[in-house]
């Protein structure tokens, strides 16, 4: 089974957004774009998931519960920062509630600018998660069979 | 007399794209109360009106929230408008008016597909997506942008429509409303759809006047109460009369929208017949003085926007209410007792868009 690419499951998590890119995200996986091409399924259990899409430039009362999302999320896992609120915290950059980007609370891998994100940059941005997520198993497989 | 048990509901939960949480206080499978706790999406905008000065505000009034985005920027703008004594041309009004209504269209489309899901019809879900992508379609070829248009300005409107494009826009409308209405049959006639509708998250006339209701919530309670009939940006000249129900549960706030979708249609055609040529803009002089209440009625409900200006460039005060905000109340009450199975559709009833109600 080693050399089939398993089908990435996608949890969507709205950090303190403006909504807009959440709807792009659903617009996605909808028939028009279908996301789920590539075998990506939209998940509500982050135990299931292999990619984290945060929107948004998460605040301080959001930012434990993306840590804790992460957190549960089974090895390897791909996080995509998607919009430019979640890349650099865009217009909201300067409010005095927001962190200022994905990356300030989990590492991100992907990072998806626009405002809103522009479906065809999220199905490129998915894409790419897909190919980091057979890298990074790889590479824990790799890790493995050196320790043995 | 069986145990109370108490269920968090949020902020992560598959039916809700936006993050809230509720604590569902249950007896056997029944709600008794519903506790919220909100603030996962406050950033802070009110404050940023500090640091931006009143023109690059439209931008962020404009990302209040993504899916009336440009009536939230409309709305900023008839409040600075007033402020500054502008007068907005007649034709800036009138796209304006479309471009509120496509946006009324695409948003109440976008909430029968996710009351569809809720309620486990997949197909359907996807269905009124895909009419919605239509509009979406029209949307950009007109204004640049899928979901955030960044064509209204203070004193007028950035782009013009021109006369051939709105005849190809209505005609293109038309056939989508056949559509739209096919698959409101399904909403309004189908047994299964009715049974997790009718009698669900009831809210009486005299509960939804005193909790504050607003838009669709208090429309299908059976109050004739539509900020469009105050007549702001030229709804006056557009004969336009509020859709009501009287059920006040689920099934007539879903029947409340699907009877939008046409109202937003006929006034876009009453739109196209009565536009004129002329300028798209009144040239702004001076910075903004005094305060100002404007209200307009998003696809959810009113939106009141507060503004207090001193003659600089940044406002002193901007206070924004939004319709998710109001209808949070009715919102509890309507949950108080219900099944625990049918509180995702009762809290997409209200169609939350929780990054209004917190900014």
């Amino acid at each position: 089974m080693g050399a089939l690419s398993k089908s990435p499951w996608i949890i969507h998590y709205d950090g303190s957004s403006c909504n807009g890119c959440d709807i792009e995200v659903l617009a996605v996986l909808m028939p028009r774009f279908d996301l789920e091409r590539f075998g990506v399924v939209n998940t509500g259990n982050p135990k299931h998931a292999d990619i984290l899409l945060l929107t948004g430039s998460i605040n301080h009362q959001n930012a434990p519960i993306v840590k804790s999302i992460y957190d549960q999320m089974p090895e390897p896992k791909v996080v995509m920062a998607v919009g430019i609120c979640a890349t650099s915290g865009g217009i909201f950059r300067e409010c005095y509630n927001v962190l200022g980007g994905a990356d300030k609370v989990v590492p991100v891998d992907i990072y998806v600018p626009g405002c809103a994100v522009r479906p065809e940059a999220l199905i490129d941005a998915a894409v790419q998660a897909v190919g980091l997520l057979d890298k990074k198993r790889a590479a824990a497989l790799a890790a493995e069979k050196e320790k043995e | 007399m069986s145990k109370r048990t108490i269920i968090p509901f949020g902020p992560q939960h598959p039916v809700l794209p936006e993050p809230i949480h509720l604590d569902l206080v249950i007896e056997d499978e029944k709600v008794i109360e519903a506790i919220p706790s909100i603030g996962f999406i406050h950033r802070g905008l009110e404050k940023l009106v500090e640091k931006k000065d009143f023109i690059d505000y439209v931008f962020v009034a404009e990302r209040i929230c993504g899916i009336c985005s440009f009536i939230h920027g409309m709305t900023y703008c008839i409040a600075m408008e007033e402020l500054l004594k502008l007068e907005v041309p007649s034709r800036a009004q009138y796209l304006r008016v479309i471009w509120s209504e496509l946006s009324r269209i695409h948003s109440h489309l976008l909430w029968l597909g996710l009351t569809a899901d809720a309620f486990g019809f997949e197909n359907l879900f996807m269905q009124s997506w895909q009419i919605r992508e239509q509009i979406l379609d029209i949307i950009e070829e007109t204004t640049g942008g899928r979901v955030i248009f960044g064509s209204c300005k203070v004193g007028g409107v950035r782009r013009d429509i021109s006369a051939e494009k709105l005849q190809e826009i209505l005609k293109k409308l038309r056939s989508y409303r056949n559509q739209w209405t096919e698959i409101g049959g399904i909403f309004l006639n189908d047994t299964t759809v009715k049974h997790r509708l009718q009698g669900v998250g009831k809210l009486s006339m005299e509960q939804a006047k005193t909790l504050g209701a607003v838009g669709p919530m208090l429309r299908g309670s059976g109050v004739a109460m539509d900020i469009r009939m105050t007549g702001y940006s030229g709804y006056n000249k557009l004969g336009f009369t509020p859709v009501v129900e009287t059920a006040g549960d689920c099934y007539s706030r879903c029947k409340v929208r699907i009877r939008e979708l046409d109202q937003s249609l006929q006034l876009i055609e009453t739109c196209v017949t009565q536009m004129t040529e002329g300028p798209l803009e009144a040239k702004v002089v001076g910075f903004p003085n005094g305060e100002f209440f404007a209200r307009s009625e998003q696809p959810r409900g009113e939106a009141i926007y507060y503004a207090k200006a001193n003659g600089t460039k940044f406002l002193q005060r901007l206070r924004v209410r939004t319709p998710t905000f109001a209808n949070l109340p009715p919102l509890l009450t309507a949950l108080a007792g219900c099944q625990l199975a049918d509180v995702p559709v009762i809290v997409l009833t209200i169609d939350p868009c929780i990054s209004c109600a917190e900014r």
